[in-house]
């Protein structure tokens, strides 16, 4: 098969037909890979088509690649021209924004609304924001007793990422951006669940101009494109975004082969603090937000809500009124608020945590249940009555399911929040200023929104605290990942 | 008179010219005097452009006072970067015809117009455009019952009057900081050479901007600088031009509001080339750090001191690569040289190479006029030269190069030091530590190694001593836009 038997035409549910690319995306073509695996559309359980796929081959083969592109290409291609490639690619996916949001819903089920008005902007608002970093990567210039030392910033080399089902096109962004503009070249295995968004762009950044090899985007099973990867000899870095489960085997690859260096986006369970004096209205829609946004697919997502008791019962009936309106239905829809959650595996998964939340003695505030029979609707679920040590609680439920707790005071929540091996993110819902600061400063989270919930832009870090990750992703911080420190002294006073 | 006119070229073609002052999107007549602009190949006038008096002055200022505190402080961020990409779209798209309008006014060849200071200038554009966002301030440690931090603010507005040698790269290394850190501006261009950058002004409404937030006018340096430089409502003032206009913009902000000032002035900056260098890379890179842009650069390396064992090889070599210069017709695409800018420079430069053959050096290359018609000036060495004489110490601003030895590399940096000016220099040797040492001890804001007068957008540039303060270009020069904001925020609780 070559390039352009690998176009497979698919209807969407709003009657329009579409070209999907199913190819591993190798030295920019479009090639067989080593099996095949099938992606579903999660609004109706139906398969979309079947995909090429990646094991320890092609794997192989895109090291190779990628290892050539740097050596010969991209090595020496000036800063400047990286530049234009990344701003040439995004004026690309704008040109197309319409067709990938609609592979994107098509392949992860969110609402179309949202992959046209956020998962795309926030690629192209990523892409355009790192290409900016070109020639300004400094590095410094230190005098001391021996003489004067460069410390330069080096890009790796030959880099790959891992990316996660839950925003296939803006999670595409947050490791494109960075490694490309440092220099390096990178491979991006993406979720067999949803592989398909990613490989328009790869079409796109070959229509871009970029030389085959730098930019290679395979799929494949954790067990074994993932693992290929992990251990692979000849990367030298390693981003991953996915389960804190899957963390650590990646951790443990890399202590088994290179030592590849390796930053984590893994999970959390990250708590949303409603003090008394918060503007209640605005604590409830964020926390809806927080929480059922992206079908709770979220890392960050705030599903652990501390409200104080002077505002509990105000908060949990505005919360309840939030979470029952919003209509759950076909992504393609424009008035469905809520879309399936990503696979039947998924589906299961959050079902069972709601079971455990029923048999360990919560209470089901609200939802609990499937929604209609095809595809894996979720109601938007509240529980009440939770303590501490239940799963619910406890375990990352990565579904539209928020736990709700009364607290008393401050030190009261802040024991309550940080009692978690999680650390991602969190929320402070308040308008004293000591309180806002004096709780963001004692929460142990890698983000503390104050007065808001889920509000990602590129210019900020993000990332987590203890087994929510290592590394930070966006912001000039998030360049740290893809840079080597590299210190040229020169001898000038020592004579032996 | 209307705003577009069609001048003549040289070439027999012509072109279009706006002629008026440019402020809140508009081309708006002046009420300064008209101003005749020279096309200094022909000595003819090209045409007539207004000028802006200080009512002028006064109604730009608002605009972008206004532009400012409204419309421009909405923008997000990164959308001001995305108006200086585009805007450096449209100047790709058009780069022919401003590197024309460059070619027309300023004299230099359309080539390297083009190639050179549009090309830059677009370079320059879309450096910074990627800086806006990315504008950040800093948190730091004080007490435990504080959190403090610092924000970089924009200024406001700010005024910018730019000179005539390089008549929109000055302007644009300007305008690219300012925008991307927040300010709007006010800028006075050249009376000698105002037209290229009414042009960009076209483009500047093209690609969006708010009106208000780039203003373009020109003027006399007496009326329209003076207005500029001592308004109350600008915060700011960045100045490219003369030693001694320098201290007028200084002495008229200490009068006025002590807005912050910025000079980028003259030099007289030294070559140093030592026993063990490349003579030929050295000949190559010297030649050009002199008679680029017909040595009308502040930067130019205008003093060449050379190891006296090298002497005399140096300068034949420096000769060969002299001839090679072509001068004539800024439209010819062989010619390297076109004309000086007016007849002021082309006396003063004939009068230079006159006190220095008084002086004692002597014409080893060079020296005179060519043709009668057309301010041209044959690419000049000087040698013999030792550092008491004027046309050592002084800048010419022309295609001349003094040349003089030394015997060791400490009285090269010695003589290279003992200048008023201190904007750049260079050395040439193969020794590594020889090219740290003397980098390290030149007295000077930008140091070449075994090269000279290559730019880049991430590199800052500015001088020492008398050739100024202040960086342009580069991450330093985004402080010289901004105000630096402490806040300290105390957590009473915590006291």
């Amino acid at each position: 098969m070559t390039g352009s038997n690998l176009l497979v035409d698919v209807k969407l549910s709003n009657g329009k037909t579409i070209q999907v690319q199913t190819g591993l995306f190798i030295n920019n073509e479009f090639v067989v890979g080593d099996y095949t695996l099938d992606t579903v559309n999660p609004a109706t359980g139906e398969v979309i088509t079947a995909v090429q796929a990646a094991d320890t081959p092609k794997v192989d083969e895109a090291v190779d690649a990628a290892e050539n592109a740097y050596q010969t290409v991209w090595k020496d291609t000036l800063p400047t021209e990286r530049q234009r490639l990344m701003l040439r690619l995004a004026d690309l996916i704008e040109r197309d924004a319409e067709e990938l949001a609609q592979i994107e819903t098509l392949d992860n089920g969110k609402p179309f609304t949202n992959s046209k008005f956020v998962d795309v902007p926030a690629l192209l608002g990523t892409l355009r924001y790192y290409a900016g970093f070109a020639d300004k990567l400094y590095g410094k210039l230190i005098n001391t007793q021996v003489g004067t030392s460069l410390v330069d910033r080096e890009p790796y080399g030959v880099c790959a990422g891992i990316l996660p089902w839950n925003f296939p096109l803006s999670m595409l962004g947050w490791k494109l951006g960075p490694a490309l503009v440092t220099g390096n070249v990178i491979i991006i295995k993406t979720s067999e669940i949803t592989p398909l968004s990613a490989l328009k762009v790869a079409a796109l950044a070959k229509e871009a101009g970029f030389a085959p090899g730098v930019i290679q985007i395979i799929t494949g099973y954790g067990k074994t494109a993932g693992t290929a990867l992990s251990r692979h000899m000849r990367v030298s870095k390693l981003a991953f975004t996915g389960s804190t489960m899957v963390g650590r085997e990646i951790m443990k690859a890399s202590a088994d082969t290179n030592l590849k260096k390796v930053t984590l986006e893994l999970g959390g369970k990250s708590p949303n603090i409603i003090f008394n004096d918060a503007d209640i209205d605005q604590a409830v829609k964020f926390a809806h937000r927080g929480i059922y946004y992206n079908q709770g697919q979220i890392c960050c997502a705030g599903s652990r809500i501390y409200v104080q008791e002077g505002v509990y019962d105000q908060f949990v009936k505005g919360l309840q009124a939030a979470a029952t309106t919003g209509k759950s239905g076909d992504p393609f829809d424009l008035t469905t608020m809520h879309g399936p959650l990503v696979s039947q595996m998924q589906f299961d998964r959050v079902m069972d945590y709601i079971e455990s939340g029923k048999a360990e003695g919560a209470h089901v505030h609200t939802g609990g249940k499937r929604v209609g029979d095809k595809g894996y609707f979720i109601e938007p679920t509240i529980f009440t009555d939770v303590k501490p040590e239940m799963k619910i609680v406890k375990e990352e439920i990565f579904g539209p399911v928020a736990v709700v707790t009364k607290f008393k005071d401050e030190d009261d929540v802040v024991r309550l929040a940080n009692d978690t091996v999680y650390g991602l993110a969190s929320a402070v819902f308040t308008k004293d200023i000591d309180r806002a600061l004096t709780v963001a400063k004692r929460i142990q989270a890698g983000t503390v929104w104050v007065n808001g919930y889920n509000l990602l832009e590129n210019e900020t870090p993000f990332g987590g605290y203890g087994q929510s990750g290592i590394g930070r992703e966006n912001g000039e911080m998030g360049l740290d990942n893809y840079l080597q420190y590299k210190t040229i002294k020169i001898n000038l006073n020592v004579k032996l | 008179m209307s705003d577009i006119q069609t001048v003549k070229l040289s070439n027999g073609k012509t072109a279009q010219a706006h002629t008026y002052l440019f402020y809140n999107n508009k081309f708006v007549p002046g009420n300064g005097p008209l101003i005749e602009t020279i096309n200094p190949t022909t000595e003819e006038v090209i045409c007539k452009v207004h000028s802006a008096d200080a009512k002028d002055v006064d109604a730009a200022v608002d605009a972008a006072h206004n532009a400012f505190h409204s419309e421009w402080k909405k923008v997000a961020a990164a959308q001001r970067g995305r108006y200086l990409n585009k805007l450096a779209d449209l100047m790709e798209r058009d780069i022919d015809e401003l590197a024309t309008l460059e070619a027309l006014d300023n004299g230099k060849s359309f080539v390297v117009a083009r190639d050179v200071d549009i090309t830059d200038s677009i370079a320059c554009f879309r450096y910074f455009a990627g800086w806006a966002d990315k504008i950040t301030g800093q948190t730091m440690e004080t007490t435990y019952d504080k959190m403090c931090y610092t924000r970089l603010e924009p200024i406001g507005v700010v005024g910018a009057i730019t000179p005539w040698n390089y008549s929109v790269m000055m302007p644009v290394w300007k305008l690219a900081p300012a925008l991307a850190a927040g300010n709007t501006i006010v800028l006075k261009t050249s009376e000698v050479t105002p037209l290229a950058m009414l042009k960009l002004c076209e483009l500047v409404v093209e690609a969006g901007f708010p009106a208000g937030v780039v203003n373009v006018i020109t003027g006399y340096g007496q009326i329209t600088g003076a207005a500029l430089t001592g308004h109350p409502k600008v915060h700011k003032m960045a100045f490219t031009g003369s030693t001694q206009s320098g201290r007028l913009i200084m002495d008229s902000s200490a009068k006025s509001n002590l807005k912050k000032v910025q000079l980028e002035l003259g030099g007289k900056s030294a070559q140093i080339v030592c026993a063990d260098a490349d003579l030929k890379n050295a000949a190559f890179w010297a030649c050009g750090g002199i008679f680029n842009n017909h040595g009308q650069s502040c930067n130019a390396g205008s003093r060449i001191l050379v190891h006296e064992s090298v002497h005399d090889e140096f300068v034949k070599l420096f000769i060969e690569e002299a001839k090679k210069i072509k001068v004539g017709d800024p439209f010819d695409p062989e010619v390297t040289q076109g004309p000086q800018i007016n007849v002021a420079q082309f006396n003063k430069i004939l009068e230079y190479i006159d006190i220095g053959t008084k002086e004692g050096a002597k014409v080893a290359f060079g020296g005179k006029r060519i043709g009668s018609k057309g301010y041209f000036i044959e690419p000049t060495v000087f040698i013999n030269c030792h550092n008491q004489m004027r046309v050592m110490r002084e800048e010419i601003f022309g295609p001349v190069v003094c040349i003089g030895t030394f015997k060791t590399v400490d009285e090269a940096i010695e003589i290279a030091n003992d200048s008023d000016y201190g904007l750049a220099g260079g050395v040439y040797t193969s020794n590594i530590d020889t090219g740290i040492i003397v980098s390290n001890a030149l007295e000077a804001g930008t140091i070449w190694v075994n090269s000279y007068d290559i730019f880049d957008q991430s590199t800052p540039f500015g001088g020492y001593k008398q050739s100024g303060f202040g960086k342009e270009l580069g991450l330093d020069s985004l402080r010289e836009y901004s105000h630096i904001k402490s806040v300290k925020i105390q957590l009473v609780s915590r006291l």
